[in-house]
């Protein structure tokens, strides 16, 4: 027997309330995906994704967009890591991330890691519309299998327009059925987890960080325009996070 | 989306950038007399580039491109005994293959001496050195105008004798090294006898920087090289 | 025209620069990631379906007549490593010129004319390609070889492995380099009516890693 899967869209906008503030005009949760306010930190709202069930599903297709208007800081986390699981229904999963951020507002888009459970398949895109004054700070994080099993079949590509410019576009694709050699000498070499964090500020138009290595497997690269990308591999999710968040302090 | 694009709406006065041997610079000016160096390793390619600099750098606007094995060394050796400034020294990377960067795929070679001449320009003279080959390497005329080719007395007194394209071509040969001849047993004589059989008309030059004169009498050959070029 | 150019534009030897570059395999080499054939083959494998597949696309997009500003600024976005951008761009320079001088053609000129530092090479390729009278698939073909053949020949001077066993690694990447080719193709006339996105942004992360680890040596062998 097969379903059609489940569909379901979280939307978040974030707007400036006047007074220093960030409000959440829009917080709408749908089927498992939950939203739930936490409390803010100074003039930034803090949302956190909150799985009712674990998920996406073979044949499911969730999408998060999320907003934040001129002048708005949101801060996105989740409440724990996401599980690509096989599903009874045909099919990959899907799971698309629409983030927009205008002049004067910042998002940090800081979710926990994406797990691809073994036999699972997902599609992950992730697009992201900055305006030239806009800041983000993204954090994204797959780990191949969990522990003592082998990954899910996983594709997940990351794209950032600049002010209608393309500044970054990445796609990562890998797990039983994924084309070759993504687990060679190349690509991952035995490596189960892999992580990029991109920070896009309008100060790196006056002075960019330069390149840099953090240790082996993980390097910190200027991007083409006022962005930059922190790419990882580790042998787990706890050496990963530790290492992107070396990068972060780093970064400031 | 590629009906009306940049290609086809792009205009300039400037043609673009020369392709090889071209004499002449995209704005029309003359561009800078090339002269390659090349020679077996330890030689003395580096330290003869680095006396002519000095012997030349007051009457000339000169610059050098080094091809490595190893990247940058060369150039760092140039670097430290500052015989130039260092926007004046370009570094050529060459895979392995020196030879190749100098004879059968000179792209990166033409692109370091066309910055030299944009980013330090106007220049009189570019010296391309080789990194340290075999007998065989010679730079392409697509690259050069004229090549050196340095070998040594410590390096065996049969090298003129087994000739070679290098030995046998190019337009100045430098036996370098002239003072270890004694200590090496190598008999000058014969060299010039044997690089005579092989050259014919053209020049030989028996040099040790060490000696009083240096590298007087190369720097006078490129001086005259340069005149016949800029008579041309 | 001819199809026989493609053999010309292919060649190992055609002297646009690639001779000093080793496709990342100098650092995976050093790092002990490429140790003999069947690592360099896996090494192959995964550049060919990564950075391969992304600069074929993008040549077999050139070689159908996409803007060329575009497709930089695509090639751009898709190299996180500014090591990479600054080799892609100084190639493209390189086989600009060679180009310039085999196919002489008023595209290539107003080409060189735009980005006279050099444009991502596979964008240089595909122009090249068309001037030389081929097709997309053609470019394609050309720039998937081009992104194994390098780390193969680079890795027989590194490792003095067997030059035979390195040559059967291709042979044997062959029917990969087909699907990877003619994959290439279709998304460059998919980007025909969708625009630039609809071509492949293909990662590996341990290129980029590894790119910017050579890149800070003093002392190596090849300039990427």
């Amino acid at each position: 027997m097969t379903s059609a899967g489940v569909r379901a869209t979280a939307r978040i906008a974030a707007t400036a309330d006047g007074r220093g503030g960030t409000a959440l005009p829009v917080l709408e949760g749908e089927g498992p995906i939950a939203l739930r306010r936490t409390r803010a930190a100074g003039s930034e709202a803090r949302v956190m994704l909150v799985g009712a069930m674990s998920g996406p599903l073979g044949g499911d297709h969730f999408t998060v967009e999320a907003t934040a208007h001129e002048g708005a800081r949101l801060h996105v986390g989740s409440a724990a890591a996401t599980i690509a699981l096989p599903g009874q229904a045909k099919g990959a999963a899907r799971y698309d991330v629409r983030l927009t951020v205008a002049d004067g507002a910042e998002l940090h888009w800081l979710p926990e890691q994406l797990i691809s459970a073994c036999d699972s398949e997902l599609q992950v895109g992730t697009r992201v519309e900055l305006a030239a004054g806009a800041r983000l700070v993204l954090r994204e994080e797959q780990v191949l299998g969990r522990a003592g099993e082998g990954p899910g079949r996983l594709t997940s590509r990351l794209s950032v327009r600049r002010a209608g410019r393309l500044l970054l576009d990445q796609e990562l694709a890998c797990g039983p059925g994924a084309p070759g050699g993504w687990d060679g000498p190349a690509v991952l070499a035995g490596h189960r987890s892999v992580g990029q964090l991109a920070v896009v500020k309008p100060e790196f138009e006056r002075e960019m960080p330069r390149a840099a290595l953090l240790g082996e497997f993980a390097a910190i690269t200027p991007l083409a325009g006022p962005g930059l990308l922190v790419t990882a591999v580790a042998p787990d999710a706890r050496h990963l996070r530790r290492v992107l968040d070396e990068a972060a302090r780093t970064l400031g | 989306m590629h009906l009306d694009h940049s290609l086809s709406s792009s205009h300039s006065h400037h043609g673009p950038s020369a392709i090889s041997a071209d004499a002449h610079r995209p704005d029309g000016s003359r561009r800078a007399l090339r002269i390659g160096l090349g020679g077996p390793v330890g030689s003395g390619k580096t330290a003869t580039v680095a006396a002519l600099c000095h012997a030349l750098r007051d009457e000339l606007s000169l610059a050098v491109v080094t091809n490595d094995i190893y990247t940058r060394e060369d150039a760092e050796f140039l670097l430290r005994e500052a015989v130039l400034p260092p926007e004046r020294i370009a570094a050529v990377e060459t895979g392995a293959c020196p030879h190749t960067a100098i004879r059968d795929d000179i792209s990166a070679n033409l692109e370091a001496v066309e910055d030299l001449e944009d980013e330090v320009g106007p220049l009189d003279l570019i010296l391309v050195e080789s990194g340290g080959d075999n007998l065989t390497a010679t730079f392409s005329k697509g690259l050069v105008d004229a090549q050196i080719f340095v070998i040594d007395v410590a390096g065996g007194d049969d090298i003129p004798r087994k000739g070679g394209p290098g030995v046998t071509t190019a337009d100045l040969l430098v036996v370098n090294k002239t003072d270890l001849a004694p200590y090496v047993g190598s008999d000058l004589g014969r060299m010039a006898a044997d690089a005579k059989a092989q050259r014919a008309e053209l020049p030989v030059v028996f040099q040790s920087l060490r000696g009083d004169k240096g590298v007087a009498a190369v720097a006078d050959w490129v001086r005259g090289q340069l005149a016949a070029w800029r008579a041309r | 025209m001819t199809r026989a150019a493609l053999l010309v534009l292919a060649d190992g030897r055609f002297p646009a620069g690639g001779h000093a570059h080793s496709g990342g395999a100098e650092a995976a080499v050093k790092a002990g990631r490429i140790t003999d054939a069947a690592s360099l083959e896996e090494f192959c494998r995964g550049r060919l379906h990564t950075a391969g597949l992304v600069s074929a696309a993008l040549a077999a997009a050139a070689a159908l007549g996409l803007d060329p500003v575009e497709l930089d600024e695509a090639a751009e976005a898709r190299t996180p490593s500014p090591a990479l951008r600054t080799a892609a761009r100084r190639l493209g320079r390189q086989m600009m010129r060679a180009a310039r001088a085999t196919w002489p053609h008023p595209e290539l000129d107003a080409l060189a004319r735009l980005f006279p530092k050099g444009a991502h090479q596979p964008v240089v390729l595909g122009v090249a390609a068309r001037a030389a009278g081929l097709g997309p698939a053609d470019a394609a073909y050309c720039s998937a070889y081009e992104s194994v053949s390098g780390a193969a020949t680079a890795t027989v001077r590194l490792l003095s492995l067997d030059p035979f066993d390195a040559t059967g690694v291709l042979a044997r990447l062959a029917p990969e380099l087909d699907r990877v080719a003619l994959a290439a193709a279709d998304a460059a006339r998919r980007a025909v009516d969708e625009g630039v996105d609809a071509l492949p942004a293909r990662s590996a992360p341990l290129l980029e890693i590894g790119a910017e680890a050579h890149a800070a040596w003093a002392v190596r062998l090849f300039a990427s």
